[in-house]
């Protein structure tokens, strides 16, 4: 790569470029896009968790002032929303896969469950029509405890008779039973990670229309993924062709995972507006948003942690149920499997890992991916069972842990659970973490806590992750059902200025900043000359879009390669037009030099000698100067580091305060380190949010008792303190750009360092465990009964 | 949101008229509990009287006592620097309430009226010995709040002030619910001479109330020590997925001994 020449490229600190248009209200976003003739959608969801439909009467809806149409399951026969990612049981079994309609046939399975959509000339007319449909429903018992499931009995899906889609392992379970039996010390830990709602800031949303002079469908979407929703929508659902079907997704208000997934209500409408001939508008409410967006995370876990008399782990089992909620969402089944018990080496040397997992159904909203998906479970697991393992053996947190971790020099390192880890230093990131931390300090800074009244501790996390999910090859063998690879096309215009199209899709993230900094370093023009362009069908090649911290290693490599095609293409002018060798042309802060001479071409000339080739190798090359690039990586990337959180608890109340927060990650090559700040800021708002604040919460009969911010508590400026961030990076050695990825790593590391940091605070109290959220209810409860057996 | 009819006022008499007009009307002030209400289709009256026209309903007048008119809004109350300095308690109160775009609508009246059982306003009220006056009437607040979002109001009736006589000292210490902000528990103590005067919401199952067994723990000494011993039965209290009631019952007595230690 070029060294950084320009002030916008690699590295630097540039402001986002997107930030004018969404601070000034001059996004587009779905919701504000109006089509001629539109109408409008509601959804009539169901009240109950489990139960038949036994009839639907629509008549006296379907005559109320302004409907243009309603339908329901018995309208809407096409074929159900697909999973994109087939797990096999232990037993070789494939995975139970129910259908998955998208307006409920003859029975709904949660609280929110497509019955039956209202078109109307107004939203308001769409949903008083609503309250007219007179539904006759059958009511059953609600399945929400996974335990309770597995034993059968009431059934989500009468032909899943355990309520169970897979029984899964991974990992050698006899040489760790052995590993166990034999070890010095075992310790044990139960661990619930906690249900979450996504809450993006701009709810889901989609607009419809079909042209029948054309026979195209143009649907606008909050999506993540345009392609992949493309793909989902056209060949499994609707049967539409993909070069008649068009997905536009355009500026995208956030979506943490939520927005990855295919969902029934843009497939609804998508169908129905060819049905009514008129453009169709669904914007989810946000009482809609919990109650549809798929959930994250909701796993209850036993493990159990081997040691030697030092303290050395020897092995680990883990037996995981994962709440699949009552229908497969689109990579639902993937999370808890590939996504988390491959990661369950952490930073760790542990010989050998055995991990077995249930995914069981339940008459809650499905879960699916959620900023980290997968691998905060995995940390959260890990980083408190290490904690547990440190106080029972009485070693310090940070010996532990150095005592365990991979050493620097073992990479590339192979773990027992699939995965092989190219680089890192966790040594290094633990270190510099606890400098940034002032970890020396934390007595005095306790006697001082103590004084007031408080209880202080101190929790660290040292955690690894996987991004950018990869080969394609590996992870089409373990299940998946789509490619892993991402697409760059790069148009450079006569007069030098570029053109992007990606694959990759940014809500929220910045690419139109970073991604045009490669592309500022690559052909050394300022960004200002650079356009990136996404999330349309109709005008981006192909792309898997953005999740799993994937955009910059995959997207961006592909980028990066799809600019050195044009340097390759462009030197080959250059040498033509300057009668030189190509071997003799270099390529530096946007000329193309004849080395050893004051002989050069600016880009800007070279592109405009490829559009008008007047003097043109033609033999050689096409005219034109526009190249496109797939990439399919060699491997994940591993971001990782550590996370160390100081708290402050009120033992009279139960507060907790979060007092210092410390991340150090190692993220690969920074692009942007302002972005890279700002993406662990809020990685670490959410992961904080998660230990301490939010849980969705559900009563026996399947009501959403977290329906709105009455009760579902999200995390707000004065819930964090300001954080001390650091980088200290090894590079990716499988990626040019040497990018590990920094979208999730501040949601994976930061919950267990909360709560080992409460933990550490009430420890002399007694208190071993505390489960997330950690609620000032939930704290003062467990000093109670602290107090009451002691 | 269902059909409504939309009435504009401008003075007491002319609210109240178009009120008793109306098949089924209702007054509305701040909207900021009202309008949610109306968006979830949970009420469908056929007649809104918007008071927020009524500038006479406006006034803050300190004088014996601070008298709010009853669309005074809560960031009003919170800002007026002769509340603050009449009942510091009071505006510190108001200042709580909500969030900034709720402040700046929602109003004492429309609090009082409604009666949330964890509003923060009732338990000033209560503590404070407040007077609420309608176009018809004066209720003392031990007469006023009759239970969860139940008041002593007729159909028809519109709050147009409510006085607090000046307490000797006073403080409220809230403890906020972490999602919704609204109390958990809420706690007004106030001391009138050799008086005290307790109010707690937030935690009631049949809304805000007195607790008596703090108050007389205060009566004998009015220092946070005094409740050293004191405590609260859980079994009238609320319980929920925020806090179970014992959890409710500890915090009252801790946030009643923070505000005897605050009261000034
Ligand atoms: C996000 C949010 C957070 C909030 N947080 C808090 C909080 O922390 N603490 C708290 O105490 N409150 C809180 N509130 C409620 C807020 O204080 C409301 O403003 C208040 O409850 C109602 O006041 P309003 O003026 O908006 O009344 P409206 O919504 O206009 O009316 C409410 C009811 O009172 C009736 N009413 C109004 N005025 C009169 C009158 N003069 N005479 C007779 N009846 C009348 C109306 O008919 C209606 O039934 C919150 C509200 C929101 C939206």
């Amino acid at each position: 790569m070029p060294d950084g020449v320009i002030g916008t490229g690699i590295g630097a600190v540039v402001k986002r470029v997107e930030d004018f248009r969404f601070l000034t209200g001059n996004g587009n976003y779905t919701d504000d896009i109006n089509r001629p003739g539109q109408t409008y959608a509601y959804m009539l969801r169901s009240p109950h968790a489990h139960a038949t439909i036994n009839s639907i009467d629509t008549a006296v809806a379907e005559a109320a002032p302004g409907v243009v149409a309603v339908f329901t399951g018995d309208d809407m026969q096409v074929g159900g929303l697909p999973c994109g990612w087939q797990i096999h049981s232990e037993d070789g079994s494939p995975m139970h896969e129910p259908p998955h309609p998208s307006l409920a046939q003859g029975k709904v399975r949660h609280v929110g469950d497509q019955v039956a959509v209202v078109i109307a000339e107004t939203l308001e007319q769409a949903k008083t029509a609503a309250t007219l449909i007179n539904i006759d429903y059958g009511i059953l018992p609600a399945v929400m405890d996974m335990k309770a499931a597995e034993a059968g009995g009431t059934l989500v899906h009468e032909e899943i008779e355990t309520n169970k889609c897979y029984d899964w392992g991974i990992g050698d379970k006899s040489a760790v039973d052995e590993a166990l039996a034999s070890s010095a010390h075992i310790t044990e830990i139960d661990i619930v990670n906690n249900r979450l709602i996504p809450n993006a800031m701009e709810p889901r949303a989609a607009v419809a229309e079909f042209n029948k002079a054309t026979s195209e469908y143009t649907v606008y979407t909050t999506s993540q993924n345009p392609h992949v929703i493309r793909l989902l929508m056209g060949a499994f659902v609707l049967s539409v062709p993909e070069h008649k079907l068009r997905i536009i997704a355009p500026d995208v208000g956030g979506g943490f995972g939520s927005k990855i997934f295919l969902y029934a209500e843009e497939t609804i409408i998508t169908w129905a507006s060819t049905k009514v001939g008129r453009p169709i508008k669904w914007t989810a409410e946000r009482s809609e948003s919990f109650m549809t967006d798929a959930h994250g995370r909701d796993h209850v876990t036993h493990a159990k942690l081997g040691m030697d008399e030092n303290g050395i782990f020897t092995a680990l089992k883990v037996e995981t149920y994962a709440n699949m909620g009552a229908y497969l969402s689109t990579f639902a089944t993937s999370v808890p499997t590939y996504l988390y018990a491959t990661l369950l080496a952490g930073v760790y040397k542990t010989p050998v890992i055995y991990a077995n997992v249930k995914a069981i159904f339940t008459n809650t909203v499905p879960v699916d991916a959620y900023r980290g998906a997968g691998r905060p479970e995995a940390s959260y697991l890990l980083e408190r069972i290490v904690d547990r393992a440190a106080r029972e053996m009485g070693i310090e947190q940070v010996d532990i842990r150095q005592r365990n971790m991979i050493s620097a020099d073992a990479f590339p390192y192979q773990t027992p659970v699939a995965l092989e880890y190219d680089s890192g230093d966790y040594q290094a990131t633990l270190a510099s973490a606890m400098k940034l931390a002032e970890t020396s300090g934390f007595d005095l800074r306790k006697k001082e806590s103590q004084a007031r009244g408080k209880k202080r501790g101190i929790g660290y996390s040292t955690y690894i992750e996987a991004c950018g999910i990869a080969p394609s090859a590996v992870a089409g063998a373990l299940g998946a059902r789509a490619g892993l690879y991402e697409s760059a096309e790069v148009r450079v215009h006569p007069t030098g200025s570029v053109t992007v199209f990606t694959g990759s899709h940014s809500h929220g993230q910045g690419h139109e900043t970073t991604f045009a900094q490669i592309v500022s370093e690559q052909l050394g023009i300022p960004i200002e000359n650079i356009e990136i362009n996404h999330g349309d069908t109709g005008n981006v090649q192909f792309g898997m879009g953005t999740y799993g911290s994937r955009s910059l290693a995959v997207g961006g490599e592909a980028l990066l390669r799809a600019t050195n095609k044009i340097i390759d293409k462009a030197s080959k002018i250059a040498a033509h037009c300057l009668e030189a060798a190509v071997d003799d042309i270099e390529f530096k802060e946007g000329n193309f030099t004849v080395s050893g001479t004051d002989k050069s071409m600016a880009f800007g000339e070279v592109a405009l000698t490829a559009y008008v080739p007047h003097n043109f190798p033609h033999d050689e090359l096409e005219p034109g100067l526009d190249e496109t690039a797939f990439y399919d990586p060699a491997n994940f990337t591993f971001p990782g580091g550590c996370h160390i959180c100081e708290v402050e608890i009120d033992p009279e109340t139960g507060v907790t305060e979060v007092k210092n927060f410390t991340a150090v990650d190692d993220i690969g090559r920074v692009i942007n380190p302002m972005i890279v700040e700002g993406q662990v800021h809020g990685g670490v708002a959410q992961g904080i949010g998660q230990a301490l604040l939010e849980g969705c919460s559900y009563d026996s009969d399947g009501q959403l008792l977290t329906g709105s911010y009455m009760d579902y508590t999200m995390p707000r400026a004065d819930n964090v303190p300001n954080f001390k961030v650091g980088t200290q990076s090894t590079l990716c050695t499988h990626n040019t750009l040497g990018v590990k990825g920094v979208g999730e790593v501040g949601a994976i590391g930061s919950p267990p360092a909360v709560i080992n940091a409460i933990v550490d605070a009430l420890s002399d109290m007694g208190v071993t465990d505390i489960s997330m959220p950690a609620t000032p209810s939930k704290v003062w409860q467990s000093i109670q009964s602290a107090k009451a057996s002691s | 949101m269902h059909d409504f009819n939309y009435h504009k006022t401008s003075n007491i008499e002319e609210a109240v008229k178009v009120h008793m007009g109306a098949e089924d009307g209702t007054y509305m002030a701040g909207g900021q509990t009202l309008l949610p209400t109306l968006k979830q289709r949970l009420a469908a009256p056929t007649d809104i009287i918007d008071i927020a026209g009524v500038t006479e309903l406006n006034t803050i007048t300190v004088s014996d006592d601070v008298s709010l008119g009853s669309m005074a809004t809560h960031a009003s109350v919170a800002n007026s620097s002769e509340v603050s300095s009449a009942i510091p308690a009071l505006a510190t109160l108001a200042a709580g309430i909500g969030d900034p775009q709720v402040r700046n609508r929602g109003t004492i009246g429309g609090s009082v009226a409604n009666n949330d059982p964890a509003a923060d306003y009732p338990a000033a009220c209560l503590a404070l010995n407040a007077t609420i006056t309608t176009n018809r009437r004066k209720i003392v607040a031990d007469d006023f709040f009759t239970g969860m979002f139940e008041t002593a109001l007729e159909e028809n009736e519109l709050i147009t002030s409510v006085s607090f006589p000046k307490p000797d000292k006073a403080a409220y210490m809230k403890f906020p619910n972490p999602a919704s902000r609204y109390a958990i528990v809420g706690v007004f103590v106030a001391l009138f001479g050799t008086d005290v005067r307790v109010a707690v919401t937030g935690a009631g199952d049949n809304g805000v109330f007195r607790p008596t067994e703090i108050e007389n723990s205060l009566s004998s000494s009015f220092t946070a020590s005094a409740l050293d011993d004191t405590t609260i039965s859980p079994d009238d209290l609320l319980s929920d997925i925020h806090a179970q009631s014992d959890y409710r019952a500890s915090l009252i007595i801790t946030m009643a001994k923070r505000a005897v230690a605050a009261a000034s």
